[in-house]
């Protein structure tokens, strides 16, 4: 019997409807994905590139049943996000660019209340948690602090705490290193692969630093209105961006070439 | 034996993590809870003092006592019941705020779990709040509880908590659909609720087509038989006509809160609504 892959996408898409100003313009359709489909292996980093407003965050979503896809299917482990979304939650954690928390409460009791949630017991919760942030680097004498109290990285370093705390067998990282110092980059991203190495679990990592892509990631694919215009290992990417004009292409000279702008000014879209 | 121990505990240490992470975010607004505990009790009494006062005002010989239980009855389930509903309502409004409503929507709970969490939180929250306000009303008004049947009472305000919460969970729709607004939507239901239900009046003094709308509030039904509880010393099996309707509204409305919660879900789902903060 064939294992059935982490993540598998077919044909999704997804679009929003935007109210019209009065006056104004009419009401539009923002066409967020356009029949994405990509497969994402256990043990594998996955890079998502593309612009602000790609649709990177809203397959993330799709994935981990916050939106209702229009069209397509979307597996985990086989099961489909809609119908079985009961299931595919307790298989699949989130961290997102927002590092949204109660921010009056402390580290520990964010991470606690989430640990409930899943069904796990509050020594067990605790003794993880602070496993988890200490392989962060986050400082120990802090974690009884309210969040409100702590940097932009330190947050960012609980989020992800709360993103694996759950042991997930795929985790979601959407943008997880945008804002943070180049030491706490570094940090995140070698614990995202000691996630991939030692719980054998698959990651699908959204960016726009195609140099992180570039370090961390498996595969890639990269995304532009929607769509993916290209798919596989960032050296084969390279080798097919090779010119005499660009005989060693960066990440960010494929992204360019495939979708006719930088990453940093991508398509106006709500994702 | 062990093996379902745990299974049990793993269904309700959700329910208990809304509850404990609720009351550890009241702990860190401990101001703004003295704050609202200082101003309901100033309501309250001052509900207690009008009552005292309406004899002088209208010159007339009137039963003073039995004046002021009706008040203070109607202030303090007010109180309460007001509570239960917006606090119910205001845990999903309060995930808008922080932003934290998309983490707990993620979480591989049933949504039966999720909202018996927050009502269960709304109810103990209400209660407590109650009790203390009943003690500060106690220590302020000498009240003539001999005729009181209490027991009964409690009966008719356990009962109406079932209909509150289904109330407070259709309310609690209104912040996940409309995230910057919702909140203050549900301070219009409850304000209807405090008209036509006859919270400081009977609600035979209503204009006929406001009595109307007081017959579908269970708020109504509770007032009703805890003035008969309090005043008349009224028995169970003589407040049928209260207890039925409740019994009715509570299997009316937790069902129906569940399904339009769940509706409202499904609509942001699609929409993209779970992502925007209030």
């Amino acid at each position: 019997m064939v294992e059935a892959l982490p993540l598998r996408t077919e044909a999704v898409s997804k679009a929003f409807r935007k109210p019209g100003r009065r006056g104004g313009e009419g009401p539009k359709v923002v066409q967020a994905l356009h029949e994405v489909s990509l497969e994402v292996a256990r043990g594998q980093i996955y890079g998502l590139l593309g612009a602000n407003g790609s649709g990177k965050s809203t397959l993330v979503r799709i994935i981990a049943t916050l939106l209702l896809p229009d069209s397509g299917q979307a597996t985990v482990f086989g099961r489909d996000v809609t119908r079985d979304a009961a299931i595919v939650r307790r298989l699949v954690n989130r961290v997102s660019v927002e590092a949204a928390f109660f921010k009056k409460l402390s580290p520990v009791e964010n991470l606690l209340y989430t640990a409930r949630l899943y069904g796990l017991g509050a020594r067990q919760a605790v003794a993880r948690a602070r496993e988890i942030v200490a392989g962060l680097g986050f400082p120990m004498d802090r974690v009884n602090e309210p969040m409100e109290n702590l940097s932009r990285g330190q947050q960012q370093k609980v989020a992800i705490a709360r993103g694996l705390i759950t042991a997930p067998m795929l985790l979601l990282l959407d943008e997880p290193t945008t804002g943070l110092d180049p030491r706490s980059k570094r940090e995140v991203q070698t614990f995202v692969r000691a996630i991939r190495d030692e719980q054998d679990a698959a990651v699908l990592f959204t960016t726009h630093d195609m140099a992180e892509a570039d370090a961390l990631c498996d595969r890639v694919a990269i995304m532009d209105e929607g769509r993916i215009v290209a798919e596989g290992s960032s050296a084969k990417l390279k080798r097919r961006a090779r010119s005499a004009d660009l005989p060693d292409p960066s990440l960010e000279d494929v992204f360019m070439a495939l979708t006719g702008h930088a990453i940093e000014d991508g398509p106006d879209q709500d994702e | 034996m062990h093996a379902s121990v745990e299974a049990a505990a793993i269904h309700l240490r959700p329910v208990y993590g809304f509850v404990a992470r609720t009351f550890s975010l009241l702990r860190r607004y401990w101001a703004w809870e003295l704050t609202w505990l200082v101003y309901s009790a100033a309501l309250v009494t001052t509900i207690g003092f009008l009552a005292m006062g309406v004899e002088q005002v209208s010159g007339t010989k009137l039963p003073n006592d039995r004046i002021l239980v009706y008040l203070l009855t109607g202030s303090l389930l007010w109180r309460y019941l007001s509570e239960l509903f917006s606090e119910t309502a205001n845990v999903i409004a309060w995930e808008r705020w922080e932003g934290t409503i998309e983490y707990t929507f993620m979480a591989p709970i049933s949504r039966v779990t999720h909202l018996l969490g927050m009502s269960l939180f709304s109810v103990l929250y209400a209660g407590a709040r109650l009790v203390l306000l009943a003690l500060v009303c106690a220590a302020m008004f000498h009240l003539d509880l001999a005729q009181a049947n209490l027991p009964a009472a409690c009966a008719v305000l356990g009962l109406s908590t079932f209909s509150l919460v289904g109330l407070g969970l259709m309310g609690a729709s209104l912040p996940l659909v409309y995230p910057e607004k919702g909140q203050q939507m549900t301070g219009i239901i409850e304000a209807g609720l405090l008209v036509v239900s006859g919270v400081y009046y009977p609600v035979d003094v209503l204009p006929a087509w406001l009595r109307v709308l007081s017959t579908v509030s269970p708020i109504t039904y509770t007032l009703r038989g805890m003035r008969a509880a309090m005043l008349e010393g009224a028995s169970l099996g003589s407040l049928r006509g209260e207890l039925i309707p409740l019994t009715i509204t509570a299997v009316v409305l937790i069902p129906l809160g569940m399904c339009v919660f769940g509706w409202a879900e499904r609509y942001c789902k699609r929409t993209g609504r779970l992502k925007r903060s209030g």
